[in-house]
């Protein structure tokens, strides 16, 4: 249990570093996390696990990590702000370092009235518990990693071996604010930034530039966030409705246009990956095929990132 | 103030249909300033709820005062005659003065008639903002003025997430994004670098999470 994280290897080994992304099922579900497992063993580094993501109850990301660990892939535990309070997070930390989980990413998390963006009930009537917030979250694992003292002080016998990382919409407004906001999270702790998904690669071009001057991206390995278009509608929704997330007129063109929407799709996800990767101080993509793992095996060997790096004693 | 918001007339109807002397009573204090409880609201309730009772097959008389406030004793005194009078009172005053008129009233049944919502004021005519959570432990001026553990959704202390768009919050496009107005407001003075330095994780026990709160202040004499 003592293996460190995979992804941390990856990256310290100067690789440029592979993430995807496993949604745990709505049940109590473990075939359906193994089937996932099946189709992704081997196309990333590391996979992250959802927390309850728009607010939806779904399996929790500590026992789905496990279970994907336990299928030899290399979860990315997400742990969001909105559901614990600063007990109940350091407790789950313990856990699931104890669990052999190596990486968690530290998220304030979708407020509670989201509910999958009205497409299901959700919990609009939770309390939330916003006791800390993400910037707080990370300074909070890396003090029980590094100096095994917990929040309030106390000490643990037996440090959290974890690698932790966040998020980062450089293009989100106000957008003044989000190098800053960066530089925080990177003061906190953070090792790893998957970013919000990119389309507008020259803006987010422009961002890195100022990522680069404050020095950040020496600090802190910035993994530039791809998302699979699926369809023209989809693009539309997305600009509409996602915060941070700007898709150029020609993309959705493009995608409108296309005759196979599943081969522009993946075609468009490599160009995206071939542009991010040629910004200074992009170690990395996490791609994301929402409802569509199965396409990322194909990105990733088209993109030329296969075979990823071998995965050492991770499992 | 304390903001308050009126009750639908039904839910309110629903629990009086076995009185028979009601009593409407208004508080002219905070309630009355964002005009859910003061005495304009007071003989609307009161006509709404003649008329509501009426639906209902009930008979009762509703009767109308309004204190100064509910929440002092001496001022609750002055209404207690017409207190004493009904069999129930309704009482439009907002949380507090509802607590209070229980402790002077025992055990006449006070139903509250209005929702007391937040610690706020009136941004502009009918429209009323939260401004304060009463955390116990005031540090407004970290940021300009406006106050994250109020008014970001998420009580935000380190910057906004990423949900801000267009100045507003992930929540609801009507709501203004406190994080942006933060940083407006300090980009503006130029003093935006002033959040770089990360804030720790607060000690909420000084809010309503410490339990519930008192306030002494010694050598107080009667
Ligand atoms: S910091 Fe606390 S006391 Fe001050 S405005 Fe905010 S909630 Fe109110
Ligand atoms: S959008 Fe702004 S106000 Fe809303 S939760 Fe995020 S930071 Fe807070």
């Amino acid at each position: 249990m003592s293996s460190t994280s995979n992804l941390q290897r990856v990256l310290s080994a100067g690789h440029f570093a592979v993430t995807g992304e496993v949604g745990p099922p709505t049940g109590a579900d473990a075939q359906a996390l193994k089937a996932k497992a099946d189709i992704l063993r081997g196309c990333c580094d590391a996979y992250n696990v959802t927390d309850n993501q728009t607010a939806v109850v779904r399996m929790s990301s500590i026992a789905a990590s496990a279970i994907l660990l336990a299928e030899g892939l290399e979860p990315v535990m997400q742990m969001v702000c909105r559901d614990r309070n600063r007990i109940a997070i350091q407790s789950d930390i313990l856990g699931a370092a104890a669990l052999g989980i190596r990486n968690c990413l530290c998220l304030s998390g979708d407020h509670q009235s989201f509910g999958a963006a009205g497409k299901l009930h959700g919990h609009p009537g939770a309390k939330n518990v916003y006791d800390i917030d993400s910037v707080q979250l990370l300074s909070i694992i890396r003090d029980l990693r590094d100096k095994s003292l917990q929040q309030g002080g106390d000490s643990v016998t037996v440090a959290p071996d974890m690698l932790i990382g966040a998020a980062w919409t450089p293009l989100g407004d106000p957008i003044d604010f989000r190098v800053i906001r960066l530089a925080k999270k990177v003061a906190a702790g953070a090792q790893f930034i998957q970013t919000q998904s990119i389309f507008e690669v020259s803006r987010f071009a422009e961002q890195m530039k100022l990522v680069r001057n404050e020095g950040l991206h020496e600090k802190v390995a910035i993994l530039a966030g791809i998302i699979v278009p699926k369809s023209a509608g989809m693009l539309r929704y997305m600009n509409k409705n996602v915060a941070g997330v700007t898709v150029p007129d020609e993309l959705i063109e493009r995608m409108d246009q296309a005759s196979d929407r599943k081969e522009e799709g993946l075609k468009v996800t490599v160009e995206l990956i071939e542009q991010v990767k040629a910004i200074e101080g992009v170690r990395g993509v996490h791609i994301q095929a929402i409802e569509a793992e199965h396409l990322i095996p194909e990105i990733v060997k088209r993109a030329d990132l296969l075979p990823r790096p071998a995965s050492g004693e991770a499992s | 103030m304390i903001v308050a918001q009126a009750k639908d007339i039904n839910e309110i109807a629903d629990k009086l249909t076995n009185y028979e002397k009601i009593l409407v009573a208004g508080c002219a204090t905070c309630v009355a300033e964002c005009m859910a409880g003061g005495e304009k609201e007071v003989a609307i309730t009161a006509s709404a709820l003649r008329m509501a009772l009426r639906l209902r097959g009930c008979q009762a008389q509703v009767a109308e005062v309004t204190a100064d406030r509910q929440c002092e004793w001496e001022l609750i005194e002055e209404i207690a005659p017409q207190v004493e009078a009904a069999d129930v009172v309704v009482s439009l005053a907002c949380g507090v003065g509802v607590a209070c008129m229980w402790d002077r009233f025992e055990p006449k049944p006070i139903i509250p008639g209005v929702n007391t919502v937040f610690l706020g004021h009136r941004e502009k005519p009918g429209l009323w903002l939260e401004r304060c959570a009463a955390c116990g432990d005031c540090t407004i001026d970290r940021t300009a003025g406006i106050c994250p553990i109020a008014r970001c959704a998420k009580s935000l202390q380190n910057g906004p997430c990423g949900g801000s768009t267009d100045g507003k919050c992930e929540i609801d496009p009507e709501l203004d994004c406190a994080w942006h107005l933060i940083i407006e407001r300090l980009k503006a003075m130029n003093q935006l670098d002033t959040l770089r330095e990360n804030t720790p994780p607060r000690d909420w026990s000084t809010s309503r999470d410490g339990g519930p709160r008192r306030v002494v202040v010694e050598d107080v004499e009667e």
